[in-house]
């Protein structure tokens, strides 16, 4: 069904077809699934992280804390793991719990004391690199066969490609959050506080309780994020991750939701993130090109996203005037 | 005020016995009690000891002008704002609400004015937010769309509930707003002026589902600023005054006129026919004339000539459409038909900037949201509407700005101890004189004033009727819409009265008293 709602996922849709169909149409390469699964699997960390902020700015909000988190999660992982001697498994738990609490720490400050997220994560993000700092002030190796086990993780798919774990992490915790978002009522509160708080509180949607949920949730998936990444690039760096807060956000914008909250699916994030991917693997298979090409391309999709947007709205608007 | 007071109880108690006849005889219990409820703002007494009892299936109107009480009982009835004493009882038993969602649990929904849903999700994920069904954990759409559609055929509503809610007018949102609070179970209904935004016909089919949920056995209190829908609808009228409440009455044996009386405080016969002298001495020259000017769902078509120094008020009920008049007349609200002309030029298609150029002023009803810019100097606020009407390529120097101002704060004695101190610290009647300073700068042919005395103490409000007087003794045209009778009796030479955004009667000269206004707006 096509109607104003769904419009800047098909549009998200089309970009991806139309870049992945160039990159078939001109690279002999590109038609393998091995760059498809390369794109799941790099992207992955990004995608992950993105699927928090998505819901995030769906309640009208943002997280910019999620990049150092990254970060933290890897060297407190890292800590664990070769300092203490701790199974990996164990490690992670921890890594998760913790980035869960200091997502749900910021989202009842911006709750309860009612500070613009912006401020509040602006803090996060300063406070978690920092912490990251104070673990360790260099890149370690994470060296456990438990971890590399995970990595070596693989299943086949025709052609030379195949699903690494993380690939299959991604996809399930993509899974995951789509289903929260369309089909829990905690989701339905995030879209119905984007759209608007004031009525939503009316409604009887518990405000407070959904925003720290919100942060918490982002908490969830930028440690899941860290795990993955640390898994990914098998070592941590407190400098790793920098600015990918703002990949994500580009990721979910690009993705078909709206800044301003509201309106948007998990799935176009997913899309946008695999868009980013595409460029970059695109300016790679090219060979001339810089790659901060990348940068460039995808701060035009961005305008392009936000004035799409910004059309629908107003063009919503003319309509139910008339 | 002792005396008042002591009549004010031996209405309530004569309510009170009546009530109990009631209750004898039907045998039940109320199914809304409220009891000596309180609730103060900083100081202000926003309700004031307020008593009353809704039995099922009555449609109660709650009546009063601004600053009555009503939207405070409302938010303190739903747990929006806490109360500071008082009891209310639903269905027998003491209920508590510590928020919306809670008083809809507890059985007492609210629609309102502005539709408080969200624009930006589905009709059907509207209608079940908070209550959608589940299976294995997870919400069930195949579920929630039959509900969504039980819920549209209840009211009335044949609208596809996959589509966004924006899409829809406001009235079908309007509808799809009270399809939602009857989901929960209500046993109260509050309805919130409903139909300020509604047709003719989607006031019948709002009213068709009213007398059908009655029947159901619903209470439904009804808030509303048309009389005439008040007659048409409802059972009982609770009449609320400056956070008391004056009595409850049935509608049936109310007339009009004592109805208004209790709104506005005053009784007819209390009132002098008149005592001011309302004719124009100078020759007429037509100013602003309004020929059929209207806008749909906002002002019924109508016309008003006022001449160079001549004062025409607006008179009418808080709703009645006076603050609609004075925006269409400005501009600041286009009309979609009719003419609006000053002097030669035609102003109904053009931009405000024009307006305010061949001879336009405003000063709007509500000063802090529409007037002043509160962080900005005296200064800086009175020569904005020169600035602008000159365009801000054509900046004002500073000496000739200090020289404006200072004239004009020792015309219009001003109290401020300079021109550059922030408006916002000065008195709320000092700002309203800022602001009249401002168009006065401008020196406008016409001046449109909404409200010019609301909220400042009895010094200024004397000063500003003085103002008012010399700026139409030296020729200018003046359109002032008030809520207080008394001042706009005492300056007005032809008084326009408003009624449910019509245009009712236009009264001239001799005919201009209090009575004879009140008189018209309760017929």
């Amino acid at each position: 069904m096509i109607n104003e709602r769904n419009l800047p996922i098909l549009a998200t849709l089309l970009v991806f077809i139309m870049l992945y169909g160039f990159g078939m149409y001109q690279y002999q390469g590109f038609r393998d699934t091995l760059v498809f699964s390369n794109l799941l699997t790099d992207n992955a960390f990004l995608i992950i992280t993105a699927i928090g902020m998505t819901f995030v700015i769906l309640s009208g909000g943002i997280d910019l804390s999620v990049g150092s988190m990254i970060a933290f999660i890897g060297v407190l992982m890292a800590y664990l793991i070769s300092n203490t001697g701790m199974h990996p498994l164990f490690a992670i738990g921890i890594a998760l719990v913790v980035g869960v609490a200091f997502g749900a720490a910021m989202g009842v400050i911006i709750a309860f004391f009612e500070i613009q997220a912006f401020i509040v994560t602006l803090a996060g993000m300063f406070l978690f690199r920092g912490l990251a700092y104070l673990i360790n002030l260099d890149a370690v190796p994470i060296d456990h066969p438990f971890i590399a086990g995970l990595y070596d993780i693989y299943v086949p798919l025709p052609g030379r490609g195949g699903l690494t774990f993380i690939a299959m992490a991604m996809l399930v915790l993509l899974a995951l959050g789509i289903l929260i978002a369309r089909r829990t009522r905690f989701g339905m509160s995030v879209y119905a506080l984007g759209g608007d708080s004031h009525s939503a509180a009316l409604l009887g949607v518990p405000v407070k309780k959904t925003i720290i949920k919100i942060y918490a949730l982002s908490g969830f998936y930028s440690a899941m994020s860290g795990v993955i990444f640390a898994i990914y690039t098998g070592s941590a760096y407190p400098l790793a991750a920098v600015g990918v807060e703002l990949d994500a956000i580009a990721a979910v914008v690009i993705g078909g939701t709206l800044l301003t909250g509201g309106v948007g699916y998990v799935f176009g994030t997913f899309l946008g993130g695999m868009i980013q991917g595409i460029i970059q693997t695109l300016i790679t298979f090219d060979g001339s090109l810089n790659s901060w090409w990348t940068k460039l391309a995808v701060g035009g999709l961005l305008l392009f996203f936000i004035l799409l947007q910004k059309g629908i709205v107003v063009w919503v608007k003319k309509r139910s005037a008339s | 005020m002792s005396h008042l007071v002591k009549e004010n109880v031996q209405v309530k108690e004569t309510l009170i016995v009546e009530e109990r006849g009631k209750e004898a005889q039907s045998a039940v219990r109320p199914l809304l009690e409220i009891k000596n409820l309180s609730k103060s703002f900083t100081g202000v007494q926003a309700l004031n000891d307020v008593s009353l009892q809704i039995q099922q299936g009555e449609i109660r109107a709650l009546l009063g002008e601004n600053g009555a009480g009503k939207s405070t009982l409302i938010k303190v009835l739903t747990g929006v704002y806490p109360r500071d004493g008082g009891e209310i009882l639903l269905d027998g038993s003491l209920i508590n609400a510590s928020d919306s969602g809670h008083a809809q649990r507890l059985g007492i929904s609210t629609v309102y004015q502005e539709v408080n849903l969200i624009p930006t999700m589905s009709v059907m994920e509207n209608l079940t937010l908070q209550h959608q069904e589940k299976t294995f954990g997870l919400i069930s759409w195949k579920k929630a769309e039959i509900r969504a559609r039980e819920l549209l055929a209840q009211v009335g509503l044949e609208i596809d509930p996959l589509r966004q809610l924006d899409t829809y007018s406001i009235a079908i949102q309007q509808l799809v707003a009270i399809a939602r609070a009857l989901s929960t179970q209500a046993k109260m209904l509050i309805l919130d002026e409903p139909t300020a935004s509604l047709d003719s016909d989607e006031i019948k089919q709002l009213f068709d589902l009213m007398e059908r949920l009655k029947s159901e056995g619903l209470g439904i209190i009804f808030v509303t600023h048309f009389l005439d829908q008040v007659y048409s609808i409802t059972d009982s009228i609770t009449v609320l005054r400056n956070g008391e409440c004056i009595g409850t009455f049935k509608t049936a044996e109310l007339t009009r006129s004592d109805l208004v009386s209790h709104m506005v405080g005053k009784s007819l016969e209390d009132l002098a026919p008149t005592a001011h002298d309302h004719s124009i001495k100078r020759e007429r020259t037509e100013l602003l004339q309004l020929n059929n000017v209207g806008k749909q769902r906002y002002l019924q078509p109508l016309n008003l000539s006022i001449a160079a120094g001549e004062i025409v008020g607006v008179a009418g009920l808080l709703g009645s459409g006076r603050t609609e008049l004075c925006e269409l007349a400005y501009g600041s609200v286009k009309p979609d038909q009719g003419d609006v002309t000053l002097g030669k030029h035609s102003l109904a298609k053009s931009s405000l900037r024009r307006a305010i150029q061949v001879g336009m002023g405003y000063c709007p009803e509500d000063r802090k949201q529409d007037g002043i810019v509160a962080e900005l100097s005296v200064r800086e606020n009175m020569i904005l509407a020169l600035q602008a009407s000159k365009g801000w390529w054509s900046p004002i120097s500073m000496a000739e700005q200090q020289k404006l101002v200072e004239e004009m704060i020792k015309r219009l004695a001003i109290k401020t101890p300079d021109m550059d101190k922030p408006i916002g610290e000065l008195s709320g009647g000092n700002q309203q004189k800022v602001i009249l300073a401002r168009w006065l700068i401008t020196h406008p042919k016409l001046l449109i004033l909404d409200e010019p005395t609301r909220g400042i103490d009895i010094g200024a409000h004397h000063e500003i009727i003085q103002i008012i007087k010399e700026l139409c003794e030296q020729g200018m045209g003046l359109l002032v819409a008030s809520s207080e009778l008394e001042e706009l009796v005492m300056f007005a030479h032809r008084v326009v009265v408003m009624k449910d955004h019509h245009k009712i009667s236009e009264l001239d000269g001799d005919e201009v008293s209090e009575q004879a206004i009140l008189r018209t707006i309760a017929s």
